[in-house]
């Protein structure tokens, strides 16, 4: 089945909108919950974490461009925490290694 | 001072502080830019999208869903949990609200509650005004959408070598976004690593492997997330915010 860009982005704009406002209009309240506010710390870090590997690795068909990305960016990030520079480096790797 | 002059302060106020802000999220937003158009989304789509969604994770996440076809109810799945923590950010931010503020305001504020957006708008003093926050929205959401609209077009223009290397550039912000904190918290390096592993696993493996891109991401998040939640709970940070908030008001 096919589905509409149109109809993705709408549904992707609802659900962003709706984690957003709910809490500012209608719940109006602090999380008490201690699980669920250490589920909500940790999923942004787990999300990121997963969406970067493996899909880095098929940056370009040679998976030695995405790993070099992979370590280049961390140590950089590690070092600098600049998110400018991590990506910059990350790039420059990959065009690097491309070349051969 | 009359209210119209301060209306006019604090929304010029946040204009000023939306700038560094907007700056950086040109960047991210045209490494975005550069992921949607492989997936075939349209610079004038990618502007609508990047306009109504304000969020460089959850945004990316709708591009891998976009790209691999998924279910409609997958895509609403996976924002959800790539954009979940909005919904703490909003639970803070509301505190920081006069409690008599009209719901208007409450639903536009709303709109744009990102980490860096929620990050000025609890720095500022109590009462939050409304105004303040769309000083910083007028200068944050423009430059968002028109990053991914350029970086778009420029993934439509730019020889494959150059394309290839730039679609690197939103994992490079990824990794120093989930990096730093582990200098000081071993245990999310511990989490990161693990997810690392995991999520690579989960792609070879067979039987799992044929899981689709969303899945897999909702799937391993809620897994590892809720794991390493019972493992280490959190300390209750938000709960000494409101504290000091209530000193400030006393």
């Amino acid at each position: 089945m096919n589905h509409s860009v149109w109809l993705y982005i709408m549904v992707m704009a609802l659900v962003s909108y709706l984690l957003r406002v709910l809490p500012l209009t209608l719940i109006r309240k602090q999380i008490k919950n201690r699980f669920i506010k250490s589920l909500l710390f940790y999923l942004p870090y787990v999300t990121l974490s997963v969406m970067t590997v493996p899909a880095i690795f098929s940056i370009s068909e040679n998976p030695v461009c995405g790993i070099a990305a992979l370590i280049a960016a961390g140590i950089i990030a590690w070092i600098t925490s600049n998110l400018f520079l991590s990506a910059c480096v990350a790039c420059i790797t990959v065009f690097i290694i491309g070349m051969f | 001072m009359s209210t119209h002059k301060n209306l006019k302060y604090n929304f010029l106020h946040g204009m000023k502080d939306g700038v560094p802000i907007g700056l950086g999220y040109f960047a991210v937003s045209f490494s975005l830019g550069i992921a949607a158009q492989s997936a075939g989304i349209t610079p004038f789509q990618g502007l609508i999208m990047s306009m109504l969604n304000n969020a460089s994770a959850g945004e990316y996440a709708g591009i891998a869903a976009i790209k691999a076809n998924a279910s409609y109810i997958e895509i609403a799945l996976l924002i959800l949990i790539a954009n979940a923590r909005y919904l703490l950010m909003s639970c803070s931010l509301s505190q920081k609200l006069s409690p008599d503020l009209p719901l208007i305001h409450r639903m536009l504020i709303g709109f744009n509650v990102t980490d860096e957006i929620f990050g000025i708008g609890i720095a500022h003093s109590y009462p939050l005004p409304p105004s303040y926050m769309y000083g910083a929205s007028a200068v944050s959401i423009p430059s968002w959408a028109l990053g991914t609209m350029f970086g778009i077009i420029a993934g439509n223009m730019l020889p494959v070598n150059i394309v290839t290397a730039l679609s690197a550039a939103i994992f490079g912000m990824f990794i120093a976004i989930i990096i730093p904190p582990c200098r000081e918290n071993h245990f999310m390096l511990g989490v990161i690593l693990v997810s690392f592993l995991i999520s690579s696993l989960f792609a070879i493996i067979p039987g799992i492997a044929s899981l689709s891109e969303s899945v897999r991401i909702i799937i391993l998040t809620l897994l590892i997330a809720g794991a390493a939640a019972i493992i280490r709970p959190v300390s209750d940070e938000a709960e000494s915010e409101v504290t000091s908030q209530k000193e400030q008001e006393a």
